[in-house]
């Protein structure tokens, strides 16, 4: 084996067993922080060896084994296993064997990272680092924050998990759903701060980010394989993702959906996006009632289902957009809606929509793009050019900027 | 476990009948069912009086440690397998005493 292909097994291997062995470790020792440094340990051990030892046959197995020692090991050295430590350990339910079904080591600690006792960004944080296997350094650099804050702020999740006892298990099923809701929201942050990069200086699309939330999405989508809302946010990810590099122009400009190339569009990304939604329309069907992530998939099923924008099935999207509003009547749904109501019945009608959530979306950058595209249709071209400055002056992505941008010179 | 369970008093003022029926209920229930160790009332701070005696002499301020809109008017100790447990059952607790509540578990 060469170099570069140990190099490339142990790449794949991080993806594979990373969060396993993580999980298992966890488990054991009862402890977060002795778990992902003797992880860490164990494939800084593999990145030595394997290149002269060659791949051990079970590369799983050997980390687990290899991190389990180095645990111990610095136990030993700390010698710090007290009573008082003792207690501190995290909290397990009953023993696997008591358990119903075998059950992936893994979910303990997707939940565990995701419990709703810890802020937003530190779920984040902590999943990317514990289940997704990312380094502080490139977490930092993800959601441009300093090395040291972001270390500072996982370090304390994992001291909050300790010392509070936020216990290392799979809510009951009574709480699952909303449980499973928090974790898809954390995936869901990922995957859009990479498909809509903020900060002037970044890559309008993070392409590793949106990568690691679908892979994180694909886990959980094994793990919970009858939960519509998991298959329906994976989905949803899969047919944004499949228009990735028809989005942004080689000049760096986004290119709305209306414009864009379609033949570009990945077809294997699309085709598994569309066949998750068809299987949830089928439960659908079934009298299941569908959640937003399952709504939002469907809209991009029809989307993508589109071979050209002049056939698009508006009278559909537009259906969609009811049923989630009914489920969410937030106002971006409410604006998102709009944009279907355009293209059925006119962008007279839909300005009234748009102009009416003024009071709630006027920091909202794709409020005034939205409100600018229509006035464009209407030929109102001051009004516009005026929703177009703000909607400029507020847009965070430089590829949505350039695009404004462009749009505002091409008014009268 | 134990946790400090602690009620937050945002200027709702002292409580109502109404509230001190359903806080009952509610300890009664963590009587019942082994979760409670202590809780006591504490009202507004405004009669509280801070000692520093770290210096050579002891020195008496009248008024509570910190001055703020908020304070703590209330508290449960709550004996807990883990945060799960004593924040279902803070969830509770907020809605028996309508008002805001800390959970911190002691060291």
């Amino acid at each position: 084996m060469s170099v570069v292909d140990v190099r490339e097994a142990i790449t794949r291997v991080h993806h594979e067993e990373w969060a396993r062995v993580v999980a298992s470790l966890a488990r054991r020792f009862g402890d977060l922080d002795i778990a992902e440094e003797a992880a860490a340990e164990a494939f800084a051990a593999a990145v030595e060896r394997w290149p002269a030892d060659g791949v051990p046959p079970n590369p799983g197995g050997w980390l687990t084994t290899t991190a389990k020692h180095k645990a111990i090991d610095r136990l030993r050295r700390e010698n710090r296993r007290d009573d008082k430590q003792k207690e501190a350990q995290m909290v397990y339910d009953d023993p696997p064997e008591h358990l119903g079904a075998v059950e992936d080591e893994r979910l303990r600690l997707i939940f565990t990272c995701c419990h709703p006792a810890l802020a937003m960004e530190t779920r984040v944080a902590l999943t990317l680092r514990m289940v997704g296997g990312l380094t502080v350094p490139e977490i930092a650099r993800a959601f441009l924050v300093s090395e040291t804050a972001m270390g500072r702020r996982i370090t304390r999740a994992k001291d909050k998990i300790k010392t509070a006892r936020i216990p290392y298990r799979v809510p009951s099923a009574e709480d699952l759903p909303a449980r499973v809701c928090g974790v898809l929201a954390v995936l869901f942050l990922v995957f859009n701060e990479g498909y809509l990069a903020s900060g002037s200086d970044t890559d309008p699309v993070r392409h590793d980010l949106t990568a690691e939330a679908i892979r994180l999405t694909r886990l959980i989508r094994a793990l919970l394989p009858h939960d519509g809302e998991v298959a329906g946010l994976l989905a949803l990810m899969l047919l944004t993702e499949a228009r990735r590099t028809a989005r942004v122009s080689a000049l760096g400009e986004l290119v709305a959906l209306d414009e864009q190339d379609r033949g570009a569009w990945d077809a294997a990304l699309i085709a598994e996006g569309q066949r998750l939604v068809r299987e949830r329309l089928a439960a659908a069907a079934a009298g299941v009632a569908p959640g937003r992530y399952q709504i939002l998939a469907a809209i991009n099923a029809v989307h993508t289902s589109a071979g050209d924008v002049r056939d698009t099935d508006w009278s559909q999207v537009l259906a969609l957009y009811d049923q989630l509003v009914r489920l969410d009547p937030s106002p971006i749904i409410v604006l998102n809606r709009a944009v279907a109501v355009a293209e059925l019945d006119g962008p007279y009608v839909a300005l009234a929509t748009v102009d009416s959530l003024e009071d709630k979306l006027g920091g909202y950058h794709a409020y005034h793009a939205t409100r600018a595209h229509l006035l464009r249709r209407l030929g109102c071209s001051q009004e516009s050019r005026a929703a177009y400055d703000k909607a400029i002056e507020l847009a965070g992505n430089t590829a949505e900027t350039a695009y404004l941008t462009r749009r505002r010179e091409q008014l009268g | 476990m134990q946790y400090l369970v602690s009620v937050i008093d945002d200027g709702t003022g002292p409580d109502t009948p109404t509230e001190d029926a359903a806080i009952d209920v509610f300890n009664d229930r963590l009587r019942a069912e082994g979760y409670w160790v202590f809780a006591g009332g504490l009202g507004s701070p405004d009669p509280a009086t801070v000692i520093d005696n770290r210096g050579e002499q002891a020195v008496i301020t009248d008024g509570p440690f910190v001055e703020s809109k908020e304070y703590v008017a209330g508290f449960w100790i709550i004996e807990a397998p883990d945060l799960d447990v004593v924040l279902k059952l803070a969830t509770e607790g907020s809605k028996a005493c309508n008002r805001k509540i800390e959970v911190r578990p002691f060291l």
